[in-house]
């Protein structure tokens, strides 16, 4: 039989999923006593420290910077090249095999050819996230652009509407949802991937610390970073894209 | 309001380039007069969306000349389609000044809204409404712009008969008011006696002209069952070949 959850019975259990998670965490790791695997208690000490001495919230910082900037270049210009080829068949065959191209190109390669072509530079970190999310941006919005309702754009044309109000309210409110789609995946996307450009070719951010961190084979402050770094992109999740999310949906039934 | 000359010699379908494609409007010529109303009749599929959607201008693809008394693009067309083509993410409200040109009067919008009693949903998202509601939302939409045109495909399709009924008053008493010349497509016999000035009763692939016919029931008598049973019969007898139109 399936019960209902009452919305505080949710939140409570979410809670407890939680309190669990740790205590497990707890328990393994008092009962193996090793230091690769510390104890929670350990890791939020490492924590408080590090946020202390300034040192993560510089590296978090930088992090998030290059996570911001390469995200919006993404989105931008991913959008505007998506819809270009939704809308223009001729294009969007023509493009069509430089995208799967794009699409299988191994993050890794991407960015070990930008900081070979274009030095070890914040440019070219920049550059190599971008390069990476770009094709997954564009491929959504295509379809999202493919899939206009033909039948609006009709009501759109026969009442003379201006390109501006077209695109604002007739188009734009239709590719919203794939726009969030790339958004939330691309946030997904991009943080990993940020990490790994840090980690080849730049001398801050958590992907740098995290580099450090295993040669000294410090677990805590690895765990410590991970934490913090989580948390941020969940406060970005629950307070930016869940919001614009909703809101985007508000006239749904 | 304005006349409007249509002269289309052919329109293929779906495009004159392919090779399946059929001819599905053949000599088609038809003069409408300023501030007309005209009914068109033929079998479903016959081609009268695709007419319409000629006047509006969305389909250049024929060839013929579609002639209005003034430049085309001074010309206001409000389009009534089959569905009503409501933008879901805007209100009720929005929807309709969405598409208003500039110099309409403030009170234009509230004028219409209250006399298709919709004022009490005009902040509401159209999804939200029931399907006669939308279409008398769309109804505003193409009154508020005050039109020359006003092109109506089937708009009250699938409606229960008494919403039908009171629409069909709204629109004559909206119609009297701004004179628009109208093009109503429908395949109801009864709904184009009671509307319409004229009746153009159109043939099937290739769409053309078979009958047209005035209407000489007083518009003062268009509301009374019997007149307009009286019409319909005295037409069917008279012009035998349109029956299988119907």
């Amino acid at each position: 039989m399936i019960s209902t959850a009452s919305p505080q019975r949710a939140h409570y259990l979410a809670g407890l999923s939680l309190f669990v998670f740790i205590l497990l965490w707890h328990g393994i790791a008092s009962w193996l006593a090793t230091p690769v695997l510390p104890e929670p208690i350990k890791v939020a000490e490492v924590l408080w420290s590090e946020i202390h001495n300034g040192d993560l919230l510089h590296h978090l910082g930088m992090t998030l910077f290059r996570l911001t900037l390469s995200f919006i270049i993404a989105m931008i210009l991913g959008s505007a090249l998506g819809i270009l080829l939704g809308r223009t068949p001729a294009i969007d065959h023509f493009f069509d095999n430089w995208l799967i191209i794009f699409l299988n190109i191994p993050a890794l390669v991407t960015i070990i050819l930008c900081y070979v072509w274009f030095g070890l530079s914040e440019v070219a970190a920049i550059l190599a996230v971008v390069v990476n999310k770009l094709p997954n941006v564009i491929v959504t919005l295509r379809e999202g652009a493919k899939s206009l309702d033909k039948d609006l754009l009709e009501m759109a044309q026969s009442y003379r509407l201006s390109r501006k109000k077209i695109l604002t309210q007739v188009i734009w409110p239709q590719l919203h949802p794939y726009f969030m789609a790339a958004a939330r995946s691309g946030i997904a996307l991009i943080w990993k991937i940020v990490l790994v450009v840090e980690l080849l070719g730049r001398s801050d951010g958590m992907g740098f610390q995290l580099h450090l961190f295993f040669q000294l084979f410090d677990v805590a402050s690895i765990l410590a970073y991970t934490i913090a770094f989580i948390t941020v992109i969940q406060v970005i999740e629950i307070s930016v894209l869940k919001p614009l999310d909703h809101y985007g949906r508000r006239w749904q039934r | 309001m304005t006349e409007i000359n249509l002269s289309i010699e052919q329109k293929k379908f779906p495009k004159s380039s392919q090779p399946q494609a059929e001819n599905i409007i053949a000599d088609l010529n038809l003069n409408i007069h300023s501030g007309e109303f005209v009914c068109l009749i033929g079998p479903s599929g016959c081609g009268k969306t695709t007419l319409l959607n000629l006047v509006a201008g969305l389909d250049e693809n024929y060839q013929g000349t579609i002639a209005f008394g003034a430049p085309r693009n001074d010309c206001r067309i409000g389009y009534v389609f089959q569905n009503p083509r409501l933008l879901p993410w805007r209100t009720v409200r929005e929807n309709i000044e969405l598409v208003l040109p500039h110099d309409t009067p403030d009170h234009t919008v509230d004028d219409l809204l209250a006399s298709m009693k919709l004022t009490t949903v005009q902040d509401t998202y159209p999804q939200r409404l029931s399907l006669g509601m939308s279409r008398r939302v769309a109804l505003v939409r193409a009154f508020a712009i005050n039109p020359d045109i006003l092109l109506m495909d089937e708009p009250f399709v699938s409606l229960d008969a008494p919403t039908a009924r009171k629409i069909r008053k709204q629109l004559i008493t909206l119609w009297d008011q701004q004179q628009h010349t109208v093009l109503f497509v429908t395949h109801d016999l009864r709904e184009a006696i009671t509307l319409a000035d004229r009746l153009i009763f159109l043939s099937s692939s290739p769409m053309t002209i078979v009958r047209d016919v005035k209407i000489t029931v007083p518009r003062a008598q268009r509301f009374n069952e019997n007149q307009i049973e009286q019409f319909k019969n005295q037409l069917l007898s008279q012009y035998p070949d349109i029956n299988h139109l119907l």
